[in-house]
C-alpha cells in the first residue's frame, strides 16, 4: 500500500451522542489520535453512514479506518471493508451503556470515551489488513484413518457430499470391531430387539463408492504437512509405500477391549470368563442355537458382571484398572443377555449391575430385556472363581445391594462387561520424555521410541510428536463442549471411541460430524483461512528470525502444533495448522512474533494511548485483557443488560488470554496503571479454552510474574488473573467494582509519575 | 430348597400368583418403599420383596408377614415408575402364601380377612355383630371379654343409634337364595382355582 492514510468515524447513535461530547471525541480523534480525516454520523451502521466510509475509501484515498460507535462484535458485516485494516473503539457496550447514569459521572464515561478513542486511534496505527497466504494449499482430499463403523461412516458422508477419500486400514478387511458381533443394540424404535449390525451393508457401500480409494492391510508410516496438503506414506502389507496427498484427515480407529486377563479378581483369564467380544464369538458360533462355553457346554446359567474393572473403586473389581464408565456396556450386556433368552429362555440369566446406565431409549431396551426374563440384581461382585476345567461352572460372589447380603450364585459362564481403551496413538508426554532420553544415549529409550512409533497412528513428523495430543485416560484430546471433534492438531478430527467411550451410534452419530469438519478444513485450507473458531481469519503468524533466540517456547507452547523447526533450528510456521490464537506470539520473550493486524504493538500502543491520572486525581487505572471468545462478550453482555461498572477500566480484547505477552503487564504498570484483570476461559481438565492451553499458558505465565512486581515494588495484587465464562455478564461487572474497591484500598500505584 | 438367585421361584410366582408375571419388571428404583404409608412397619417393602422372589427366597417371601401389610392406599400404583400393580401383587402373593398354608400364624389381617370370610359366606350377608364379636375373641375368651368390655361404650351408642341391633345374634338377617348363595361361590372357587392351576385343593 503506497499511501496510508487514517480515517476516523463516530457514530452518534445509538444514545451516544447523548451521553457523550462528540466534538470533544473528535478533537481527540485529530489532534491525539493524529487521524487526517474525522467524521461523525448520527447513525454509522446505515447504508448512509456505511456509504461514507466507503465512499472516502474510493475517492479519498482512506486505506486505514478507525470505528467509534458498538462493540466490535456488533454490527460486523456493516463495518467490514475487505481491503482496509478496521479497529473499533467500543463506545455503547463499553461506555454509555456500563458508566452509571447521572451527570456526576459525566466527566469519568467522558474520560473513558476519550481513551477508547485514543486506544483505537493507536490500535490501527499499528494494523495492516492481511494480505492472505499467497501459498495455498490445494488438497480438498479427506483422508480416514481405520475401517471400522465410525471410518466407514465418515468415508460415505464425505464421499456423499462430493468430496474424494481415502481410508485406510490396518487389517485384511473393512468392518472393525463391529465385524465380531453377532447383533447391536436397536437403533429406532421400538427398541426392543437386538438388530443386525449393518457392517456388511455399509463395507460394500464403502468399497463400491465411486469416491473412495480403500487401503486394506496399510498403515501410515509417515504423515507431513498440514491441512489443505497434508503428505500420507502408506505401508503396504506388500512393503511397498504408496503416498497420497490428502487435504485433512479423520481419525477413526477405534478402541481396543480392556485386557480382561488383568481382571483376575474378576476371574479374567479362567475358561468360563468371557468379556463381551468373547460372548460375541460364542454367540456367533452358536448360530441362534443354543449358546455353548468354549468346551461344548451348552450354557443354562450366565452371570453378566457390569463395570468389570471400570469406574475406578465405584465399579466391580480391585479399582485398579479404568477410571472412567465406557457408556456403552450396560446396553450391550442387555443386548448379550437377550441372546441367551431368544435362544433358550429357560436359561437363567442375571445381570449384575451397580447402576444401569442406558441413556436415550436404552430404558425400553432394557424394559424388553426384563419382558423376557433377564433378572438385574443390583450388586457388588466380590469375586469370580471356578470355571478351570471344563464341567465345573463358576460361583460368583456378591453383596446384593437391595438385601444388603453377601451370596452366591453358581453359574456356567461369565461375562465381564470390560471398558474401552482408546486406539489414539502415542501418549506425547511418554514421546517426548523418550525422545529426550535416547538423544542422551540411553539405549531402553532408544528400544522404547521405536516401539512407539509402532503404536502411532498418525507418525507426524511435527516436532511435537507423532499424533494427535490425548487428554486424560488416553482419549484424543477436543474439545468437549463446543468443538468436539477438533483434536490438537488442526485438520485432524478424532471420531468414535478414539475420542471417548461410546457405542456404535454415537460413534456413527461422531463420524459424520468428523467429516463435516474435514470438509470445512479443507475448504478452509484452500482459501488460507484458518479453522475454527476464527475461520475467517486470513492473518497468521510472522516471525522475524532475526530477532528471535531459538528459546523453542513458541514451538512447545503452541497448542496445535503448527510450529515445526528449519534446518538452522529457527521456528518454521506452517500457516495451515495453525489456528491465529496468538499464543506463540504471548509466548516470545524477545517479541517478533506477530500478525499484520494483531501484535505486541497493536496492543501495547492502546495500553500506552490511555491517559493515567496521576497520584493525586483519585482515579485508579484499571487495563482489562480480556479473551475475546468468552471474556469480551460477557462484558457486552452486562452492557447491554445495562449492568453498571467501574468507568476507571480500559478493556482491550486479545484472541485469546494465552496471546497476552507479559511485556503488557509490565508496559502497563510501568505506565502507572494501578492493576490489570486478565480475563480468560477457564483452563485445566475440563477446560473451556477454545485454543484448549491458552489461558492455562497465561495462568503459567503470570505465576512467574510476582518476581517482576516485587522488584517493580508492587503489591502482587495489582496483577489478576480471572476464569471467566461467557455467561459471567453479571459476575464480570461485580469482579471489577470490586477489583477497583480493593486497589482504591491499596491506595496509588507507586509507579505513577515514573513512566 | 429353590436354590437363590435361580429363576424357579420367580416362575412359580408368575404361576401361581395373581399380576406374579409383573415381578420381573421391577427396576429396584425403590418409590414404592418410600411411598407406601406403612413403610416403616413392614419388614420388607415391596422393593425388596420383588428382589426377594428373583432372588429365589421362597420360604422368606410366603412365610413373612409384610404382604399383608399392605392397606389398598395404591400410593405405589400411583407413583411407580414401571406402572407394577403392585397392590394386587401383595394381594396375590398374600393369598398364594395362605393357600400353601405357609402365611403366619395369627397375622391379624390373616385373621380378620379369615372371620369375614367365614361370617359372610354363610347367608350371603355379613352379620355385623357376630362379626364384632368373632374378632374379639379371636385370641381366646378372657381377652374377648376384656375386649367386649373396652368396647362397650362404642356398642351401646351404635344401639341407641339403632346402628346394631342384639337381636341380630339370633340367627339374624339371611340373603333370600342362600342355597343358590353358596352355590355361587363354590363356582367361582373352581374358577379360581382351575386359573390357578389347583384343581382340587
Ligand atoms: S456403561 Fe454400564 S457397565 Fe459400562 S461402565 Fe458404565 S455403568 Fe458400568
Ligand atoms: S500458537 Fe496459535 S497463533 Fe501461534 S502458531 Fe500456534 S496456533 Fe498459530
Ligand atoms: S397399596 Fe399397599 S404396598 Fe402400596 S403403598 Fe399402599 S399400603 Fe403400601
Ligand atoms: S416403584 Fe415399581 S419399579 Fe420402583 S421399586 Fe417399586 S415396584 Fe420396583
Amino acid at each position: 500500500m503506497a499511501d496510508i492514510k487514517y480515517a476516523a468515524y463516530i457514530c452518534s447513535g445509538c444514545g451516544i451522542g447523548d451521553k457523550l461530547d462528540v466534538d470533544a471525541l473528535e478533537k481527540v480523534a485529530t489532534k491525539e489520535g493524529k487521524m487526517a480525516v474525522v467524521k461523525s454520523h448520527p447513525f454509522l451502521c446505515s447504508t448512509e453512514g456505511v456509504d461514507l466510509i466507503k465512499n472516502d475509501i474510493a475517492n479519498d484515498g482512506v486505506t486505514h479506518v478507525m470505528i467509534a460507535a458498538c462493540s466490535r462484535r456488533a454490527k460486523a458485516e456493516a463495518f467490514t471493508f475487505p481491503d482496509n485494516a478496521v479497529s473499533r473503539a467500543n463506545l455503547r457496550e463499553g461506555v454509555i451503556w456500563v458508566v452509571a447514569e447521572g451527570s456526576e459521572h459525566d466527566e469519568v464515561r467522558q474520560e473513558m470515551a476519550e481513551d477508547y478513542i485514543r486506544m483505537g486511534c493507536a490500535e490501527i496505527k499499528k494494523m495492516t489488513q492481511p494480505a492472505g497466504n499467497p501459498n495455498k494449499a490445494q488438497s480438498k482430499r479427506i483422508m480416514v484413518v481405520g475401517g471400522g463403523m465410525s471410518g466407514m461412516t465418515a468415508a460415505l458422508a464425505a464421499a456423499d457430499a462430493g468430496y474424494e477419500v481415502v481410508l485406510i486400514e490396518k487389517t485384511a478387511k473393512l468392518g472393525g470391531f463391529a465385524s465380531n458381533l453377532l447383533k447391536r443394540v436397536p437403533f429406532n424404535a421400538p427398541y426392543a430387539e437386538a438388530q443386525p449390525t449393518g457392517v456388511e451393508e455399509l463395507a460394500s457401500k464403502v468399497s463400491g463408492h465411486a469416491k473412495i480409494k480403500v487401503h486394506l492391510n496399510s498403515t501410515l508410516s509417515e504423515t507431513a504437512g498440514a491441512p489443505g496438503r497434508f503428505i500420507a506414506k502408506i505401508a503396504q502389507e506388500s512393503g511397498a509405500i504408496a503416498e497420497e496427498t490428502v487435504g485433512a484427515i479423520v481419525q477413526a480407529t477405534g478402541f481396543t477391549p480392556y485386557d480382561i486377563n488383568k481382571l483376575t479378581e474378576l476371574g479374567g483369564g479362567q475358561a468360563n470368563v468371557v468379556d463381551q467380544a468373547g460372548l460375541e464369538a460364542l454367540a456367533k458360533a452358536a448360530n441362534s442355537g443354543a449358546i455353548k462355553r468354549a468346551d461344548g457346554k451348552e450354557v443354562k446359567s450366565v452371570v453378566f458382571v457390569q463395570c468389570a474393572g471400570q469406574r475406578g473403586s465405584g465399579g466391580n473389581g480391585n479399582g485398579q484398572h479404568l477410571e472412567y464408565c465406557s457408556g456403552h456396556c450396560c446396553a450391550t450386556s442387555i443386548k448379550q443377555a437377550t441372546y441367551f433368552k431368544d435362544a433358550n429362555p429357560d436359561v437363567d440369566t442375571i445381570v449384575m449391575y451397580l447402576d444401569l446406565r442406558v441413556p436415550g431409549m436404552g430404558e425400553d431396551f432394557y424394559r424388553s430385556a426384563q419382558e423376557k426374563g433377564v433378572i438385574f440384581t443390583k450388586a457388588k461382585v466380590n469375586g469370580v472363581s471356578g470355571g478351570l476345567s471344563g464341567e465345573m461352572s463358576c460361583k460368583v460372589n456378591f453383596k446384593d445391594l437391595i438385601l444388603d447380603e453377601e451370596a452366591t450364585v453358581d453359574a456356567d459362564l461369565v461375562v465381564l462387561a470390560t471398558g474401552q481403551v482408546a486406539n489414539a496413538g502415542v501418549n506425547l508426554d511418554e514421546w517426548t520424555a523418550t525422545v529426550t532420553a535416547a538423544e542422551s544415549g540411553d539405549a531402553a529409550a532408544v528400544q522404547r521410541k521405536s516401539e512407539l512409533q509402532k503404536i502411532s497412528v498418525l507418525n507426524l513428523n511435527y516436532r511435537q510428536g507423532p499424533d494427535v495430543p490425548q487428554f486424560k485416560y488416553g482419549f484424543a484430546d477436543s474439545h468437549f463442549i463446543c468443538f468436539p471433534y477438533e483434536t490438537r492438531r488442526t485438520g485432524i478430527y478424532a471420531a468414535g471411541p478414539a475420542r471417548r467411550p461410546m457405542d456404535m451410534f454415537q460413534a456413527m452419530e461422531d463420524a459424520t460430524g468428523a467429516a463435516m469438519k474435514a470438509i470445512q478444513a479443507v475448504e478452509n485450507a484452500t482459501h488460507g483461512r484458518a479453522a475454527h473458531p476464527r475461520a475467517w481469519d486470513l492473518s497468521f503468524p510472522k516471525a522475524r528470525l532475526e530477532g528471535c533466540t531459538q528459546c523453542k517456547r513458541c514451538t512447545v507452547e503452541c497448542p496445535f502444533g503448527a510450529i515445526d523447526e528449519d534446518e538452522r533450528r529457527f521456528p518454521l510456521f506452517n500457516e495451515e495448522r495453525c489456528r491465529r490464537c496468538g499464543t506463540c506470539m504471548g509466548a516470545c520473550p524477545v517479541r517478533v512474533i506477530s500478525f499484520e493486524n494483531y501484535s505486541c504493538d497493536t496492543v501495547g500502543m492502546q495500553i500506552k494511548a490511555v491517559n493515567v491520572p496521576d497520584e493525586f486525581e483519585e482515579k485508579p487505572r484499571v487495563l482489562i485483557l480480556a479473551c475475546e471468545n468468552d471474556a469480551y462478550p460477557a462484558l457486552d453482555m452486562a452492557g447491554i443488560q445495562r449492568l453498571t461498572y467501574s468507568a476507571f477500566v480500559r478493556a482491550i480484547p486479545v484472541r485469546c488470554l494465552g496471546s497476552a505477552n507479559t511485556i503488557w503487564i509490565t508496559d502497563a504498570l510501568n505506565q502507572g496503571y494501578d492493576g490489570v484483570m486478565m480475563m480468560g476461559c477457564k483452563k485445566g481438565d475440563d477446560y473451556q479454552c477454545h485454543f484448549v492451553k491458552g489461558s492455562e499458558m497465561a495462568y503459567y505465565r503470570m505465576s512467574k510474574i510476582d518476581d517482576t512486581l516485587k522488584q517493580l515494588g508492587l503489591e502482587p495484587e495489582r496483577v489478576q488473573t480471572h476464569e471467566v465464562a461467557i455467561t459471567d455478564n453479571a459476575r464480570v461487572a461485580r469482579m471489577i467494582d470490586e477489583y477497583v474497591a480493593q486497589l482504591t484500598e491499596l491506595g496509588p500505584s507507586p509507579m505513577k509519575g515514573f513512566g | 430348597m429353590t436354590a437363590t438367585y435361580k429363576n424357579d421361584f420367580l416362575k412359580e410366582v408368575e404361576a401361581n400368583v395373581e399380576d406374579g408375571q409383573w415381578v420381573k419388571m421391577c427396576m429396584q428404583c425403590g418409590v414404592c418403599a418410600g411411598s407406601c404409608p406403612l413403610g416403616p412397619h413392614w419388614q420388607h417393602s415391596p422393593q425388596k420383596i420383588f428382589m426377594m422372589i428373583r432372588a429365589g427366597k421362597r420360604e422368606e417371601v410366603l412365610t413373612s408377614d409384610s404382604m399383608w401389610m399392605c392397606t389398598s392406599c395404591y400410593n405405589c400404583i400411583v407413583r411407580c415408575p414401571r406402572k407394577l400393580p403392585i397392590t394386587h401383587i401383595m394381594h396375590g402373593l398374600a393369598n398364594y402364601a395362605h393357600r400353601l398354608g405357609l402365611a403366619p400364624k395369627g397375622q391379624p389381617t390373616r385373621e380378620i380377612a379369615k372371620l369375614f370370610w367365614d361370617n359372610i359366606v354363610k347367608t350371603g350377608r355379613v352379620n355385623e355383630l357376630k362379626f364384632s364379636l368373632a374378632m374379639y375373641f379371636k385370641d381366646g375368651f378372657g381377652q374377648g371379654v376384656k375386649n367386649a368390655m373396652a368396647m362397650q361404650g362404642i356398642g351401646l351408642g351404635l344401639m341407641k343409634a339403632k346402628r346394631l341391633n342384639p337381636m341380630e345374634m339370633l340367627g339374624g338377617h339371611t340373603c333370600k337364595d342362600k342355597g343358590g348363595i353358596h352355590k355361587m361361590i363354590a363356582k367361582a372357587r373352581e374358577i379360581e382355582d382351575r386359573r390357578k392351576g389347583l384343581s382340587g385343593h
